[in-house]
This record gives structure tokens, C-alpha cells and sequence, in this order.
């Protein structure tokens, strides 16, 4: 990672309330149009590290840069390129999702000729066009999420931290609003921060994951590299069971393309590789004497298995 | 400046669309237009007649037979418009998740504050100003007898003192609402504060200085005594200081003898002239400081309290 490209950068970063360590000593560098995928059980300091990007709480110790300014002592700075979508987004329900969104546009110091623009932009970038002159007290929680990202996207943010997007949606509108990201991340090289523990829809959109515990930080990197620290250089581990001359078979499959490792216990047998060669390790079985395939699974690494060997781990 | 100013525009403009501020207006002009009712019915006459350099002001303090003067409805509901419009402040919009939303705006956190408290200052000077302009034109079409400049400059003063008395219920309801986190509570306490000093406060000081100084069969020194106690005891009350502070700038023949013990036998052999403005002043100078002085420390008590806590938006 180039040095030029950081973004954000936390170096021995800790926070503390009274004797507890919420954020302890943590090391964090993010790349400008990085999608950055902070993961953690409750309590693991994600939100802490939130409010001390964007100036809300003070470190105790350690330095943060956000675009090469400090939050705390330039917040207006900071908030001026940051957009912030809060796990529990509200917006006033008295008032229209336009009216919303130009409230937020002022306090953006946004020009107010320019602000119609600007929110109808908005709000077509989420799909929410056709509503923009309903009371935001009408809309679903999926909606209000979707206004939630044309309100951040109002001030032109270089960076944007989602505490908990997906939370309590659909899956089918999660995905939209991943979509959406995704979409921003290429177009507008826009740096995204997606706090979350929704493992598989996080997977789905981040370049890089940090897993938080207790504070710290645990595990960081791509989620294929994160795979290799626990299973080696292969994604799928495929599970054999077989009855037989278990020794008839063992050559035939190491000798099988992109099997990286096995592993025998008793009648099982354990195949990493980088692809899934199911249908040539089958054939491999019922083309040996004395060998008969009883069982086989699949496993493939998600983000899941790492985030849980990770937590045996701690 | 430009956060405090938009803040303030947003505040000011839902408290004129809220039905809350159509309600108290509402009260506020019927209270103002029955007070008319009244003290035309008993001054007209009594303006013809008399030589009483102040019959403009009677609007504002002739009581009748079953309802009560203007001031007396004033100081009752000025209270309570000051706690409307202050014990939601900042715990509504805590709870209806919108304060994380908005400090992630690059604006400094003491501007919703400071935005809110003067909103809720302009419009409760403009519900004070406005009924007085009210019952001062229509009073003058019906009587015919237009202020003198002394008149203008206590109706002047009288409004102030009346922002200010509003400022500090408003100030305290604030208070609440940053340390409460629901709307319901900090305005039950708010009642309850105001409930004690309005009417608790009176039966509470009587009956001390009935205790300390019992009027049975009192000499004239235990008297002066009771008396002081009871005036002691009362003035802890903010409601009791605006009483006096009103009573004695809007009735300037022989008001300030309320705040001194004198013998119902001395008042009838006095020859009783009005005071000037000067003199009702500084009569009445330590009130106003105090009133003042209550409303800035209940405001820079909820401001230095807001801008150290923590916000989350769960």
C-alpha cells in the first residue's frame, strides 16, 4: 500500500473511560478509495473508533489523521469530506425527505441555489426520486436507510463510515444498498467505512476487513488473506470419508491440480485447494481398487469461518 | 456562526409551525383579550375621573370580580411557555436519533445548543411582545387615552423582564433535557420545579415563619419579623421575584410597600404618590439581576453539560 494513498491513519490510538480500555493501542491504515470492513461483536470499540474519526470524542492517547487533519482539533475539517450514517439513522418525520436533506445540505455550508440540485441528485443516486416530497415519518426502515446514504452524499464526502447499515433489512434490499456502495466506491473513488457483524453482506463489498475485540484490532487485510492464515494458501477444504484401503487413493489425489495439502485421520481424509475439484477427487475414489466413497463436503472459506477462528483464537 | 444560524432558522420555524406554539399562542391571546375585557369594564370610568398619570398601564393590571389582570394570567403562563419550549430541546432529538446525525455535520457541537435557546428566546419575545402590542392598541382604541413616554419605557421594561423570566424556565426545561433522556420526565420535572415555587413554596415559607414567629397575640416586632421570613423564604422563588418586579414597575403608586412590612394603619394615614421610573428600578434592580442571573446559569449549566456527553446514536 502506497503511503500517498493513506487516508486514514491511527497510530497507538486508545481510548479510555476512567480505568476501561474501549479502544486499545490500535494500528489502522485505510486507502483512499478503499471499502473498509470494521468487524466486531458489541462492546469490540468500532463505534468509539467512529466517534473519534469524526471529532465526537477525544482519544486518549495515540494520533489519528483523517486527510491528513486531526478530528480533534479540526473536526469542522473533518466532517466538512465525512459523511456519517449512524446505526440507528433518524431524520425528522415531520418533514419531507427533501426538506431533510436540505436542512443537512445548510449545515453543509452548501450554496441554497444550489441545493434543489443537489438533493434531487441525491436522492435519484438511492432511488428515492418519486418520494422526495413525502413526510420521512411515511417511509420503511429500508427507505430511511436509503435517505440516510443521499444524506451523506449531499456534502460530496471523500469518506463514508455506515455503522451497521444492513441491520434489521431484508436481504434483498441489504443487497441494493450494497449495490449502491459498490457503485459509489468505482464511480465517485469514494472511501467507505462499513461497521458491522453482518459477515456475509460486509464479504460481499469490502477490499479489506479489520476484525476488532476487546479493542483491538485482531485481524486485518484482504478476506482471501485472512482465509490463508487459517487453512493455508487454498480457499476450499473438501471432507472425505472413505472405506477401504484408505493408501490406494492418497498418491492418486495429491497428485490431483491445485490440491495444496491433505491430511488423514482414520478413514478421513482432508483436501485444501484452491478450486473445487469434487467431481476429479470422485472419480479419482471410484477408479481405485478397494476404495469406496462413503461421504464428501464442500467447505468453502467465508468471512464467517475466519471471524469465528479468529474469536476461538482470542 | 452559519451551524447557530441554520440551527436557528430550522428551530424557529418548526416552534411557528408546531401546534404546541399554536396552543399557547392561542391561551396567551385569550388571556390577553379577557384581561382587556376586564379592565376596560372597570377603567373607563375610572380614567375619565381620575388624575392617575399612569391609566394606560391599568390596562395591563386592573383585575375584575371573577378574572384576574393580565399580569396575573402573564406570570402564570409564562412558565409554562418557557418549559415547552424548552424540556424537549435536545433529549427529543437524541431519541428520535437525529444528534448523532447532526454533529457529523461540520458544525461545532455548541451550535444546536445555541441555536435552540435562541429560537426558543425569539419566539417566546415575540408571543410576550406581540400580546402586549395587542392589548396596548386595542386598550387605546377603547379608552382613548394614549401612554405617556413613562408608560412606554415600563411596558418596555416589563417585556424584558418578562424574556427573561421566560428565558429561565425555558433554560431549566432545557437543563432537564439534556440530563433526561426522555421528553416525558424532563417535563414532569419542569412542572413539578415550577408547581413547588408557584404554589408550595408560599404555604411552605408561611408556615416557617409561623413557627419561627407565630402572629398569635404578636407583638409589633414578632410581626415585622414573620413578615420578613415569610418575604425571605418566598424569594428563593423565581416566580416571587418576577411578582415583585412587575407589580412594582406596572403599579407605581404605592406598590413597593409590599416589599418592606408596613402597618396597615401607616398606609391609611400616607398621602400616596406614584414613583418614577428611576426610583421603581432600582427598587427593583435585584430582582431583575436575579431572574437574569437564573436563566444564564440554568443555560450555561445545560451547555457545558451537553458538550461533554457522549453522543451515540444508540
Amino acid at each position: 500500500m502506497n503511503d500517498k494513498n493513506i487516508i486514514i491513519e491511527a497510530q497507538n490510538l486508545t481510548k479510555k473511560y476512567g480505568s476501561l480500555k474501549v479502544v486499545n493501542n490500535l494500528n489502522l491504515s485505510i486507502a483512499e478509495g478503499e471499502i473498509y470492513g470494521l468487524l466486531g461483536p458489541n462492546g469490540a470499540g468500532k463505534s468509539t473508533i467512529i466517534l473519534m474519526l469524526l471529532g465526537l470524542t477525544e482519544p486518549s492517547e495515540g494520533t489519528l489523521k483523517v486527510a491528513g487533519f486531526n478530528p480533534t482539533r479540526e473536526p469542522l475539517k473533518v466532517k466538512q469530506i465525512t459523511g456519517y450514517l449512524p446505526e440507528k439513522v433518524g431524520f425528522y418525520e415531520d418533514m419531507t425527505a427533501s426538506q431533510n436533506l436540505a436542512y443537512t445540505a445548510e449545515l453543509n455550508h452548501i450554496e441554497f441555489k444550489t441545493i434543489p440540485k443537489k438533493v434531487h441528485e441525491a436522492l435519484k443516486t438511492v432511488g428515492l426520486e418519486k418520494n422526495s416530497n413525502k413526510l420521512v415519518g411515511h417511509f420503511s426502515k429500508g427507505m430511511k436507510q436509503r435517505l440516510g446514504i443521499a444524506d451523506v452524499l449531499i456534502k460530496d464526502p471523500k469518506i463514508v463510515i455506515f455503522d451497521e447499515l444492513t441491520e434489521g433489512l431484508d436481504p434483498e434490499v441489504a443487497n441494493q444498498i450494497l449495490a449502491t456502495i459498490a457503485d459509489l466506491n468505482k464511480e465517485k473513488k469514494i472511501t467507505f467505512i462499513l461497521s458491522s457483524h453482518q459477515l456475509n453482506l460486509v464479504q460481499k463489498v469490502c477490499h479489506t476487513v479489520g476484525i476488532m475485540s476487546k479493542g483491538k484490532l485482531i485481524g486485518e487485510g484482504r478476506v482471501d488473506e485472512l482465509a490463508k492464515n487459517i487453512v493455508g494458501d487454498s480457499k476450499n477444504k473438501i471432507d472425505i470419508e472413505i472405506s477401504g484401503k484408505v493408501e490406494n487413493v492418497i498418491d492418486k489425489l495429491k497428485a490431483l491440480k491445485s490440491v495444496k495439502s491433505i491430511s488423514i485421520e482414520n478413514n478421513m481424509i482432508s483436501i485444501s485447494s484452491d478450486t473445487d475439484i469434487r467431481q476429479e477427487v470422485s472419480r479419482t475414489i471410484a477408479n481405485s481398487e478397494d476404495v469406496l466413497l462413503i461421504k464428501m463436503d464442500m467447505k468453502t472459506f467465508s468471512l464467517e469461518d475466519i471471524y469465528l477462528n479468529y474469536f476461538k483464537e482470542v | 456562526m452559519r451551524g447557530i444560524l441554520t440551527v436557528y432558522r430550522k428551530e424557529l420555524s418548526d416552534h411557528f409551525s408546531s401546534k404546541k406554539f399554536i396552543i399557547l399562542l392561542g391561551l396567551v391571546y385569550l388571556a390577553g383579550l379577557s384581561s382587556i375585557y376586564v379592565s376596560v369594564q372597570n377603567i373607563r370610568d375610572a380614567a375619565q375621573a381620575s388624575t392617575d398619570a399612569f391609566v394606560f398601564l391599568r390596562l395591563f393590571t386592573t383585575a375584575g370580580d371573577i378574572l384576574p389582570s393580565f399580569i396575573t394570567f402573564i406570570s402564570f403562563f409564562i412558565p409554562i411557555v418557557g418549559i415547552v419550549f424548552g424540556f424537549d430541546a435536545i433529549n427529543s432529538e437524541r431519541s428520535s436519533r437525529n444528534l448523532s446525525r447532526l454533529l457529523s455535520q461540520p458544525i461545532y457541537r455548541d451550535s444546536v445548543i445555541n441555536g435552540k435557546f435562541l429560537a426558543g428566546i425569539t419566539t417566546l419575545s415575540i408571543i410576550i411582545g406581540s400580546i402586549v402590542l395587542i392589548i396596548s392598541g386595542i386598550g387605546l382604541r377603547i379608552i382613548g387615552v394614549p401612554p405617556n413616554s413613562e408608560e412606554i419605557l415600563r411596558l418596555l421594561f416589563f417585556i424584558f423582564i418578562c424574556i427573561f423570566y421566560g428565558t429561565f424556565w425555558m433554560g431549566l426545561a432545557m437543563l432537564f433535557s439534556v440530563i433526561m433522556d426522555k421528553t416525558a420526565t424532563s417535563i414532569l420535572v419542569s412542572i413539578a420545579i415550577w408547581l413547588f415555587f408557584m404554589f408550595f413554596l408560599p404555604i411552605i415559607a408561611s408556615a416557617i415563619a409561623n413557627a419561627i414567629s407565630p402572629l398569635e397575640d404578636a407583638t409589633l416586632a414578632t410581626q415585622v419579623q414573620n413578615f420578613s421570613i415569610q418575604k425571605g423564604i418566598s424569594r428563593i422563588s423565581p416566580a416571587t421575584l418576577f411578582n415583585e418586579s412587575i407589580l412594582i414597575l406596572l403599579i407605581p403608586t404605592g406598590s413597593h410597600l409590599f416589599l418592606s412590612p408596613v402597618l396597615t394603619s401607616d398606609i391609611e394615614r400616607m398621602v400616596l404618590s406614584p414613583i418614577s421610573l428611576g426610583q421603581s428600578l432600582i427598587q427593583v434592580w435585584p430582582q431583575i439581576v436575579i431572574i437574569f442571573a437564573l436563566a444564564i446559569i440554568c443555560f450555561a449549566v445545560s451547555y457545558i453539560l451537553f458538550m461533554r456527553q457522549e453522543i451515540r446514536s444508540t
